[in-house]
């Protein structure tokens, strides 16, 4: 083999670099996403209950979010929905966020657990945290 | 079956003629299509706008009133003089000079008054809009009650809508808007870095049954209403008064008229 040195070491680098994510994650323990509901209104609700079921909240909040945004955005379809009493508007900001009003331990816990940044919050907050 | 050059060269001209002919056809009946689509808006059942009586603009207090509802509400940030750079101001409501605001109504003899007098501006909300066609991403749509609307979910900031804009009336975030904004209003979204934003007409609002925010502080001065209803309040006032719109040339169709003229006649 021509050069059979400077290409054997050329592969170790490569796999070395390829490899990385899992040796550099290799016997470290990352804690299991565990967001709150521990919120003033959330406490306050008799029954404690979304506008969809926590599984399909848990799994297509995001498609959820994504069909009120065309709607309400494109359409100008704003319905709200009453809900155990409550009545909840197709926002992000005025809807979502006024019962889960913390981000950093409800949206954020599983956001980081899975890596994910969503740009939400380059334009919406929540109410009471203002612009952090 | 034999087939002889002379004979096979006449089919296939044959099919090439009339190959050309349906393309033809259909080119036609598209271009036909379009020319209907482009003026089926001012046949909309709703074309919302506004009609502003400059005339009832009597102090500054009265142009910043407009300015500050409309600002104030929708976490509109003040990039100007903060930032010192034009370029970076966003505005979804602002002033100008007769002059500016109507380059066509060339005459040397203006009243002196009327040169003097700002013009309030905004998004002209048009019937025929530029931005809509030249956005690639269609974040800018013109809804079916004729407002012009933006979705900034959708908007790259590539910013040809303020190119096609003969207005001014769109604005671009150059740099994060959010230090810039002097009170937040915490029901409405700030916008980012990147996107374009421009007056909405207070959709917002609208959704709630309340009229857009500078016609509510304006004390009467600009009306808003259905202009395909010819018993709104804005027919009323045009069907009196004499109005005109920015750029007419152009054919954008504003649905913001300016009355002229108003009340004070030379004695």
């Amino acid at each position: 083999m021509y050069n059979g040195g400077k290409i054997i070491a050329g592969l170790i680098i490569f796999l070395g670099l390829v490899a990385y994510p899992f040796y550099s994650n290799m016997g470290r323990s990352i804690e299991k996403a565990n967001p709150s509901l521990d919120t003033p209104i959330i406490n306050q609700l008799e029954k404690k209950e979304c506008v969809r079921p926590k599984e399909i909240m848990r799994t297509e909040h995001m498609k959820v979010l994504d069909e009120w945004r065309d709607a309400v955005v494109r359409e100008g379809m704003r319905g709200t929905m009453l809900l155990g009493g409550r009545i909840y508007e197709k926002s992000l900001q005025n809807g979502c966020m006024v019962c889960h009003s913390n981000k950093a331990q409800f949206c954020g816990e599983c956001h980081g657990y899975a890596g994910v940044k969503p740009y939400c919050w380059d334009c919406h907050f929540v109410k009471e945290e203002g612009l952090l | 079956m034999s087939i002889d050059r002379r004979k096979f060269l006449k089919i296939a001209g044959l099919t090439g003629i009339g190959l050309g002919l349906s393309a033809a056809d259909l080119l036609v009946k598209n271009a036909a299509d379009a020319s209907v689509a482009s003026h089926a808006g001012s046949r909309a059942a709703t074309r919302l706008g506004l009609v502003i009586d400059v005339n009832k603009f009597r102090s500054d207090a009265d142009y910043q009133g407009i300015i500050d509802a409309c600002h104030s509400i929708h976490n509109v940030p003040t990039l100007i003089p903060e930032k010192n750079n034009p370029k970076n101001e966003v505005k979804w409501i602002w002033n100008d000079t007769y002059n500016h605001t109507f380059p066509d109504q060339v005459n040397d003899y203006h009243p002196e008054g009327l040169l003097k007098k700002p013009f309030p501006l905004l998004c002209n909300h048009c019937d025929n809009p530029p931005c809509v066609r030249v956005c690639p991403t269609k974040a800018t749509f013109k809804r079916s009650d004729g407002i012009v609307a933006q979705d900034p979910h959708r908007c790259i900031g590539c910013r040809f809508c303020m190119a096609g804009c003969p207005y001014g009336s769109r604005s671009f975030n150059w740099v994060d808007p959010r230090p810039y904004i002097k009170k937040l209003d915490t029901n409405y979204p700030t916008r980012t870095m990147g996107v374009v934003e421009k007056c909405t007409l207070c959709v917002e609002r609208l959704a709630r049954g309340l009229e857009p925010a500078c016609v509510e502080a304006s004390n009467g001065a600009i009306v808003f209403g259905n202009l395909s209803d010819p018993e709104s309040d804005v027919r009323k006032i045009l069907n009196v008064k004499f109005t005109i719109r920015r750029k007419p040339s152009l054919g954008t169709l504003p649905s913001v008229f300016y009355v002229m003229g108003g009340d004070n006649h030379v004695g």
